[in-house]
């Protein structure tokens, strides 16, 4: 066992994977010599050599189109984009080139798209997006989004493993501020598609992703000590959604609030209130909340940023509203 | 014709014709099932350019790669897709490569005749192709990786993006740049501030070629040329080939647009008028020749026609079916490589660049 960060443990199912597979290549801007900008890919091109971890021109349309091509010879890209933001300027060989590609022309696409998500760095509106939903609402992509060291290493060995265009998105948030125990060098792949339980409540179900599952884990213990035991569910990957996990937790509190950093209009807990109405209405003992980020971008000064997050005291004012129900 | 077409075996100048002719027949024949209703979707035409599909893809190796736009029926057809697959496809058969989903020449064969599907969206296929040959390059195939794209698509930013990705990778691609004079409704000039679209190569220090594409030898011969230097490991080749779009963007279109008198000029630059030209007068076929093989064109289609016909529309439900690859493909690269050289210790390299002139 070692304690690592989320962000080596992102550098290590790299290392693995490509250590396990050469069909296994990187490409990126600044990934090679200088290490990525977040240090992400540091050491990789001494170990792996300049063929297999490739600095590019700034192209993002050109560096996607690449791994693209290079998928259909058998090759497993990783793609590094710098910031998540900057998946925009690929979203059209993203989503009507690799996500229709095996619907349409019966060519899977094995990619990983990966990258640094989300606020709380006082990054800026162009530096601290969250995307994921562009995504998840095309078909033939998989979206993932890690919460732990553990998961962002075997989510992203199953996510180069997998046949299908995979999005990474790591939250930045995490890279250095979350610490933990892994098994050394293991084969611990975590399964695209299944969310788990961090912290197991009978009064209310939290569902969540990527930093705010810490958040509403943080509510969660202060929630306890007013007597109120609310469950976690962490997603993991938004596509495919785990749905029967979150029935299976709603069953048992009856009471459900979604928590996201994205913008609230379109974020993914419209999408799961609906699933959760449609299957087990007679089953609710309250309306479904959601905690989100505003329907703005994300602004930068930190008060401003603050305002925009939702946060451990958020989260547990909504669920103390919902619990009293 | 030009120097170039003298090079030109007779076998091989016979078969050039029956593909371009081939080429015709086929999109003759898809125009009339359009207007019977039995071709869905818009119908775009290769009239007038047949020999810039004919004459690139005949340049290609057994284990090259294409990935062709929507006027480059005739590369599809010389890379051995069939008539009857082309006219499935459009008649939005079962039997088509992409059971229905998809319509027009976008299909794909990866495994055997190693065809990527284009999309609508113009300029993306020059990174992906880009991918395609430096894959190719990774693996140790020496294949090369050839894509067309027209005047207008060379205005996206995909196009810029996967030229000056292939350039600098030095990727053993060849980008047929098709000027065929029209994008949709707009001529070149309105497009791009340049007679000859071959300049942006400049731009990318990538080499070019310009060349008649209407004379399917002088075609064939420029991009012999390029797909050897490409080969070779010298980079991206971009061949400006000069056409003319004979009809309509589509079938709906009349294209009122386009002066008469430039019609009446590429009338009479026909490309099959000048193959057949080109044959008959170095005396590399007999009347009787062409005659059997116009006749074997129209035969053969009548049979591919028949054998598409008898393929049903694809049952609805499957239309639910196979937005992910769960376990439906074995996914292996084809290495003829040693794999040694891209794995520790032998893959170790220094991380550090070198700036011999310091950009001064």
């Amino acid at each position: 066992m070692a304690t690592i960060t989320y962000l080596e443990a992102i550098r290590q199912a790299l290392a693995e994977e490509m250590q396990r597979d050469p069909s296994v290549v990187l490409l990126g801007e600044d990934i090679g010599v200088y290490g990525g900008a977040f240090q992400a890919t540091a050491g990789l091109l001494e170990t792996f050599g300049s063929e297999r971890v490739i600095d590019t021109p700034i192209s993002e349309t050109g560096i996607v189109g690449a791994a693209v091509g290079m998928s259909y010879l058998g090759l497993r890209p990783v793609v590094e984009m710098q910031f998540i933001d900057f998946i925009a300027c690929a979203f059209n060989v993203l989503t009507n080139y690799a996500a229709k590609s095996h619907y349409l022309w019966g060519a899977p696409v094995p990619i990983v798209i990966r990258g640094p998500s989300g606020g709380g760095v006082h990054g800026g509106p162009f530096h601290s997006a969250n995307p994921e939903m562009h995504f998840v609402h095309t078909p033939g992509l998989k979206v993932v989004c890690p919460s732990t060291a553990a998961d962002a290493r075997g989510l992203l060995k199953s996510a180069i493993r997998d046949n299908n265009p995979v999005l990474f998105f790591e939250h930045k948030f995490l890279y250095r501020r979350i610490k933990e125990d892994v098994p050394d060098g293991g084969e611990e792949l975590v399964p695209l598609g299944k969310a788990v339980v961090r912290r197991p409540g009978r009064d209310l179900t939290i569902v969540t992703y990527a930093a705010m599952v810490h958040a509403s884990l943080q509510a969660a213990e202060t929630l306890a000590g007013e007597g109120i035991e609310a469950e976690v569910l962490d997603l993991r990957t938004l596509a495919p959604l785990d749905s029967q996990a979150i029935f299976d937790s709603v069953r048992r509190t009856s009471k459900l609030l979604v928590v996201h950093e994205d913008v609230r209009t379109g974020g993914i807990a419209g999408e799961i209130a609906a699933l959760v109405t449609e299957k087990l209405f007679g089953e609710l003992d309250g309306p479904i909340r959601r905690v989100t980020g505003l329907d703005t971008p994300v602004p930068f000064s930190p008060p401003l940023e603050e305002y925009f997050l939702p946060s451990a005291a958020k989260i547990a004012a909504a669920a103390r509203e919902l619990a009293a129900y | 014709m030009t120097a170039a077409s003298a090079a030109l075996k007779p076998e091989q100048a016979r078969e050039m014709y029956y593909y371009l002719r081939l080429t015709r027949s086929l999109e003759e024949m898809l125009a009339r099932l359009y207007r019977q209703g039995k071709v869905f979707g818009g119908l775009y035409s290769s009239l007038g350019q047949e020999a810039v599909s004919v004459g690139a893809a005949s340049a290609l190796g057994p284990g090259d790669w294409i990935a062709p736009m929507i006027r480059n029926i005739g590369a599809l057809l010389v890379r051995g897709i069939k008539p009857r697959e082309i006219l499935m496809q459009l008649m939005a058969r079962e039997g088509s490569l992409t059971h229905g989903k998809d319509g027009t020449c976008h299909m794909a064969d990866l495994h055997d005749r190693h065809i990527v599907a284009p999309m609508s969206m113009l300029g993306d296929l020059i990174p992906i192709m880009t991918g395609v040959a430096m894959a190719g390059r990774y693996l140790g195939h020496q294949t090369v990786a050839m894509t067309w794209i027209g005047d207008g698509g060379t205005s996206t930013g995909a196009f810029h993006e996967g030229m000056n990705l292939a350039a600098v990778q030095k990727a053993p691609l060849v980008v047929i740049v098709e000027n065929n004079q029209w994008a949709y409704s707009t001529p070149v000039a309105r497009q791009v501030p340049l007679r000859d679209l071959a300049e942006r190569a400049g731009a990318y220090g990538v080499a070019s070629h310009i060349v008649d594409g209407n004379d399917v030898a002088a075609m064939l011969h420029v991009t012999q040329q390029a797909v050897a230097q490409a080969r070779a490991g010298q980079g991206p080749v971009l061949i400006e080939a000069k056409t003319m779009r004979m009809s309509g963007h589509a079938q709906h279109d009349p294209a009122e647009y386009v002066p008469r008198e430039m019609i009446e000029y590429w009338k009479a630059r026909d490309p099959l008028d000048r193959c057949r030209t080109y044959l008959t007068q170095n005396k590399l076929w007999e009347p009787a020749t062409q005659a059997a093989l116009e006749a074997r064109v129209e035969r053969e289609l009548e049979q591919e026609l028949a054998a598409a016909e008898a393929s049903p529309l694809p049952q609805p439900e499957s239309a639910g079916q196979g937005v992910y690859c769960e376990g439906c493909h074995t996914i292996e690269p084809r290495w003829l490589r040693d794999k040694d050289e891209l794995t520790p210790p032998k893959s170790a390299a220094r991380a550090q660049w070198t700036v011999p002139d310091f950009g001064g």
